[in-house]
């Protein structure tokens, strides 16, 4: 597994997310914003978390337009893996990888705690270590993560099975207070078309070490890994 | 030429916002009005005389940046 991490300015978590894949076996390399190509052989290309441009105009408005993003959509349109995480599945949305946009939370605050997420389906490159219906236990940090579609997108995203996690409780049960940012279905985390597009609110990376409070992050990075 | 853009969310899009900014009002004592809603506006100086160019070239910049049209609208206004 080669993965390509796309650093904007402003992404801040572009050395956590590397320090997973590598746990997991993945080789890691590092691609500026302004690169018009990924390295050749990447099979996974990651947008990391973080503020790119400051959340200027819009979060992800301004890096879902950088050159780099071009050679992103090339490799998801021939089937490559695109994995973005907060700030980066923003950038998705805004780039037009993944339907939506990601606004304002419902009640104005930044949140950052840990946070119960369901596990969708556990049939596809991002989740196979997890079991479907599985509740993880990761980590938010965003002021942006409220889930937004127009009711078509939402009920595609619902019946082609394209939603990936879910904010829940410990028994995986949507409630209100497990949807801290008021997203649509409690929408966390959702697949492209062709399911080789993830972008998730979320921050697995955070959990991949007993050391820091846990490791239910790690099943997405060995998935990709495997 | 001077151009303005203003860019507004589209209704039914949940603005918490322009949710806070109406409940400060209220809470000032401001009485009358009834609801706030918040957008941008963005003043683009564009190059030239050609009203029917500008208005293109502005269309187009909305389009690919300055508004994002799953949530939001925009109004073009060339002086």
């Amino acid at each position: 597994m080669r993965a390509a991490i796309i650093v904007f300015p402003g992404s801040n978590r572009d050395a956590d997310v590397a320090r997973a894949l590598a746990q997991s076996g993945a080789e890691v390399i590092k691609v500026w914003h302004a690169d018009t190509a990924l390295p050749a052989g990447t099979d996974l290309a990651v947008l990391p978390g973080g503020f790119s441009y400051g959340d200027y105009l819009r979060c992800g408005a301004i890096a879902g337009r950088a050159a780099a993003m071009d050679a992103v959509r090339a490799h998801a349109a021939r089937g490559g893996l695109v994995l973005g995480i907060c700030n980066g599945f923003q950038i998705l949305c805004e780039s037009g990888l993944l339907p939506g946009v990601l606004m304002r939370n419902v009640d104005r605050r930044f949140i950052c705690h840990r946070q119960l997420l369901r596990v969708e389906r556990a049939d596809t490159r991002f989740t196979s270590a997890y079991a479907k219906d599985q509740v993880i236990d990761v980590c938010v940090a965003h002021g942006e993560g409220n889930y937004f579609a127009d009711p078509e997108t939402i009920a595609r995203l619902e019946g082609d099975g394209r939603v990936a996690f879910r904010y829940s409780d410990a028994a995986g049960n949507l409630t209100v207070d497990a949807n801290r940012n008021g997203s649509l279905n409690s929408i966390a985390g959702i697949y492209s078309e062709n399911l080789n597009v993830l972008g998730l609110m979320p921050h697995p990376e955070n959990f991949v070490e007993d050391l820091v409070g846990g490791t239910d992050g790690r099943g997405l990075f060995t998935s990709l890994a495997a | 030429m001077k151009a303005r853009i203003i860019v507004t969310l589209k209704t039914g899009v949940l603005d918490p916002q322009g949710k806070a900014i109406e409940a400060a009002l209220t809470s000032f004592g401001l009485s009358g009005i009834d609801s706030v809603r918040q957008g941008k506006v963005f003043d683009v100086e564009v190059a030239g005389e050609d009203r029917t160019a500008a208005e293109t070239t502005l269309k187009s910049a909305c389009e690919k940046l300055l508004a994002n049209t799953v949530v939001e609208n925009y109004v073009i206004e060339i002086a």
